[in-house]
């Protein structure tokens, strides 16, 4: 049975990050995903990072940003933990071999993002997320003495002690079809959003909130799950995102009648306000008839006012993109797009340095709320998140590692019941509906109901059909019947796992009767500060599903910004 | 919200080649025929198919737009990647109008479409120390490098390890051992960093091996493969050429002798001299080069297929010896382009992945074209023709 002071699971940004933080610590490390780490979403991120690295800025000013951004709802300690950090995080990142756009003075150059007070995100032409990636894995090859790496390794469960503390996972090498039980002394949860809830999405299609349900399954609460980020701007047909760096870089939105809209919304960000209020004020115009593209459903992002020069050199992948996937050159004409699903600002709850309430047990990135994000997030803050927390947790969970002996656990009871529940899926006779279609039920309803605009009856009907899914999920049926790579049957978990993310999200949007950052209640429209400043925690009931979801609440924390009306 | 459509679906057959590796039987063809709009991709209709047909169609997949790298096949015997071909197109290029899927090549095969990267392309990559070597000391904040030098490197970035151009590899086929070109665009990405400490270092080292950057063969194929504009032949001439020309790295290869001994017999001749091309490649570029014992051997190996090339017609034996004469004024015309680009002060790369001049406003594209023409000669390739040459690159060596 392996044994590591440290199992990252997951290899994305956060977990690639927590895995050199923790192997410089000294710790052992172990890093397992279910897809080569190249493959993580992070690599889809476009847009860039935000660090107060400009000699005019202040990690103050990205604090507040970040705290008005999320509605007040980010705890602000943890805030300000990561936009304190941010700048050093970035020039390691620079050391490591990032190779971020420079300026005429050959410093890292600075883009204009969406709720920022002033140019502070740094990039790599519209490949951020690729090349930070790229080269983190770049850093992994370079340590492979020190951290061990199981790629396409599917995770299924997380082992715990009898005292109740995370003591590892079991996992199925996916390539042979082996379960195996990883003995750790910590675990850190790295692997990711829940987006294929959703559809259509910008995630994906492993962003299946495997982590989050583990951990959640495992008795970890979640919070902030009602909060689900709409991004402006995606493609109408496939739900792929034009990244905000267009708009950074100046593209304006357009409605059927050529009017920029957001001067009713946002009169002095416009098209740079944060992405909860710019995808409200879309979804507005659509609803309002005043959408373009067939069926209305759509809005025009111009790109053509951005130079020429600019765009082919800044945002050259959207240039791609829209050529390829929409048939439009972006330099010369507008492109239709509309708010799509893009990424959750809840997760398995957490501190400042990614620890769970259960010892033992991180969690990191868009797994994990810290939260930082709060109502809503700022573009490009994600990346800062997987680094900032990512690290962060490397570093505690070999420190932790450092104080204790590899616990002893007995994990076959565990991995002949994984083993069992998939030889079972896989046995399941061809009765009931197939894997495939419950997950298009599921996104479709999460999309109806759990967008931009929620109200109550609409979240009530959601929450039936989701209990109804959750019983086809569990009697659904597979034609793969063999061991070597069997998508089929990790898709069928997978399910599972987005079926508990969307129940959890839509028992906290019922729960949160008021309108804060992504979370739009027609019914109750307004903020209500008096009431609502808090999180709302889900906790998976004793009985497990049976016991169902159960809510609880957490105080905001609040360090130098008092809540007050949000303007852009 | 209700999906757009821009053109009605239309049926699409897909014959898959599959493999079960646990069945002990041999890959087979399925065929599969859905619906979806024209301007759908590969990837999709293989998902559809798998959703309602065979949920063991067995696939990397994940971001469908062309970024994560995972869905690397081959359409109609050309690799791609599927989230990146339109399903017109890939009907179109079909035989009898179904389209062929297949799993990458110079890959073995896990399942159905599912090859094992590891085994070859992982490896490969690790071949070239592929991390930053940076610079000692390192800086407080960043280090200072040119914009032009990182907008460079980030042409090879950009490669998202799909292993498209791998599973087409010429040279590869022939001699596995071969970097390869996904893992010398990779190299580049390092020996362009100013930020990298090893540029020599790292450049002997593919120099001299026989399996690097002089085992590529100029064939293309991965330049055409590669859905991200990264060229790797156009890197891996990069890697020669600053090996070559400000290294000085003369290697066990005999790829900078050849590289001269072409240029410098065209220069001489005006076209290539086949006589004088092997003693050359092998014994240094002058006339005296075939009586030197690397060169004698190298042309008593070669006389079975020159001796060949001559029965079949390929050959002229009086021109390959004599050599070709051209009109005296067309060779000074080849001369005065070797001169111009000489002179020149810094070497100009044709980089075309940042197509970032306008054409109103090209202050580098019209130098350079400015500069080539004021001969009455040509404009250099620039490719399609809103990608103009761009970035100087010589600030990427420095």
């Amino acid at each position: 049975m392996p044994a590591h002071d440290v199992l990252i699971i997951g290899a994305g940004l956060a977990g690639q990050r927590a895995a050199l933080a923790a192997a410089e610590k000294g710790a052992s490390v172990a890093i397992m995903s279910k897809v080569h780490p190249v493959r993580s979403h992070s690599v889809a991120a476009a847009g860039g990072i935000n660090a107060a690295i400009s000699v005019d800025d202040d990690w103050h000013s990205h604090a507040y940003d970040t705290v008005k951004g999320s509605d007040f709802l980010g705890d602000q300690d943890a805030i300000e933990v990561m936009c304190s950090e941010a700048p050093a995080e970035v020039m390691d990142l620079e050391h490591m071999g990032v190779t971020f756009h420079r300026n005429d003075k050959g410093e890292m150059d600075l883009r204009a993002f969406g709720g920022a007070s002033m140019k502070r995100t740094a990039y790599v032409a519209d490949i951020t997320g690729q090349a930070l990636l790229h080269v983190l894995y770049e850093q992994l090859l370079k340590h492979h003495e020190t951290v061990a790496r199981y790629e396409e390794w599917f995770t299924t469960s997380l082992l715990r002690d009898d005292a109740g503390n995370c003591c590892g996972a079991i996992a199925r090498d996916v390539r042979s079809g082996q379960m195996e039980a990883f003995t750790a002394k910590n675990v850190i949860l790295a692997c990711g959003g829940a987006g294929q809830a959703y559809k259509p999405t910008t995630n994906g299609l492993i962003v299946t909130g495997d982590g989050i349900a583990m951990a959640y399954r495992a008795g970890a609460p979640l919070m902030d799950m009602e909060m689900v980020q709409y991004h402006p701007t995606c493609l109408v047909e496939t739900g792929i995102l034009i990244t905000e760096g267009a708009r950074g870089e100046g593209a304006h939105l357009l409605n059927a009648n050529g009017e920029r809209f957001m001067e009713k919304s946002a009169p002095n960000k416009m098209e740079l306000a944060s992405r909860d209020v710019v995808s409200r004020a879309e979804q507005i115009e659509i609803n309002e008839g005043r959408g373009v593209g067939p069926n209305g459903a759509g809005i025009y992002l111009d790109i053509t006012v951005v130079p020429r020069k600019r765009t082919l050199e800044a945002l050259r992948e959207i240039v791609n993109l829209g050529k390829d996937f929409a048939g439009v050159d972006i330099t010369r004409e507008p492109i239709t797009i509309r708010p799509g699903q893009h990424y959750i600002m809840g997760g398995v709850k957490t501190d400042v340095d990614g620890r769970t309430p259960i010892d033992g047990l991180y969690a990191a990135g868009e797994v994990a709320c810290v939260s930082v994000h709060g109502g809503n997030r700022l573009g490009a803050n994600s990346l800062l998140d997987t680094l900032i927390f990512g690290r962060r947790s490397g570093e505690h969970a070999a420190a932790r590692a450092a104080s204790m002996g590899m616990p002893s656990v007995d994990a076959n009871a565990q991995l002949l019941e994984d083993a069992a529940r998939i030889d079972s899926i896989i046995a399941r006779p061809r009765e009931g509906r197939r894997v495939s279609e419950i997950k298009n039920e599921l996104g479709e309803t999460m999309n109806r109901s759990a967008a931009v605009f929620r109200d109550e009856a609409g979240l009530q009907a959601a929450l039936e059909t989701i209990a109804r899914l959750r019983e086809e999920a569990d009697n659904a049926w597979i034609d793969d019947r063999g061991t070597v790579f069997n998508q089929d049957v990790l898709g069928a978990i997978e399910l599972g796992y987005m079926v508990d993310c969307a129940e959890t999200t839509v028992v906290a949007a019922l729960e949160r009767k008021e309108s804060r950052g992504a979370q739009f209640r027609t019914d109750f429209p307004e903020r209500n500060d008096g009431e609502w400043l808090k999180h709302i925690d889900i906790t998976l009931g004793g009985d497990g599903a049976a016991g169902g979801p159960q809510v609880s609440y957490s105080p905001v924390t609040i360090t130098q910004w008092e809540p007050e009306e949000r303007k852009y | 919200m209700a999906e757009v459509h821009d053109r009605p679906p239309e049926q699409f057959t897909l014959k898959l080649r599959r493999y079960d590796p646990e069945s002990g039987g041999a890959p087979y063809w399925d065929e599969h025929t859905i619906e979806l709009e024209p301007h759908r991709s590969v990837l999709e209709a293989i998902l559809q198919a798998r959703d309602r047909f065979d949920g063991s169609i067995g696939i990397r997949c994940s971001c469908r737009q062309a970024i994560c790298g995972s869905c690397g096949i081959r359409v109609n015997g050309e690799p791609a990647l599927a989230c990146h071909t339109h399903l017109d197109a890939a009907k179109l290029s079909a035989e009898n109008g179904v389209i062929e899927i297949e799993p990458m090549g110079n890959m073995p095969v896990i399942k159905d479409l599912i090859v094992d990267m590891d085994a070859v392309h992982w490896k490969k990559i690790q071949r070239v120390t592929p991390w930053l070597l940076a610079k000692q000391p390192v800086p407080e904040r960043e280090y200072l490098v040119s914009k032009e030098a990182m907008v460079d490197v980030t042409q090879t970035m950009a490669c998202i390890q799909c292993g498209a151009c791998v599973s087409d590899c010429l040279a590869m086929e022939v001699d596995p051992g071969f970097i390869g070109p996904a893992a010398l665009a990779k190299a580049y990405r390092f020996v362009g960093d100013p930020r990298d400490d090893e540029q020599f270092e790292r450049l002997n080292d593919l120099a001299q091996d026989p399996q690097g950057i002089f085992d590529c063969t100029h064939c293309f194929k991965c330049v055409q493969a590669c859905p991200k504009d990264v060229n790797p032949m156009g890197q891996i001439m990069r890697l020669r050429r600053i090996a070559i020309g400000d290294h000085h790295i003369v290697d066990q290869n005999n790829g900078e002798r050849h590289e001269a001994a072409v240029t410098g017999l065209i220069r001489n001749y005006g076209l290539l001299h086949e006589a004088e091309m092997i003693p050359r490649s092998y014994g240094g570029n002058s006339w005296f080069a075939k009586f030197t014992p690397a060169a004698g051997k190298e042309l008593l190996s070669s006389l079975p297929v020159i001796i060949k090339g001559v029965l079949r017609g390929k050959m002229n034996p009086k021109i390959a010896i004599f050599g070709h004469k051209i009109p005296s004024a067309d060779l000074k015309a080849v001369q005065a382009i070797y001169d111009k680009i000489e002179s020149r002060p810094e070497r100009y790369e044709l980089n075309l992945y940042i197509a970032g001049e306008d054409e109103e406003t090209a202050p580098v594209a019209a130098a350079v074209a400015a500069g080539t023409s004021a001969d009455g000669g040509e404009t250099p390739d620039a490719g399609e023709t809103p990608n103009a040459p761009t970035s100087p690159e010589g600030s990427a060596n420095q």
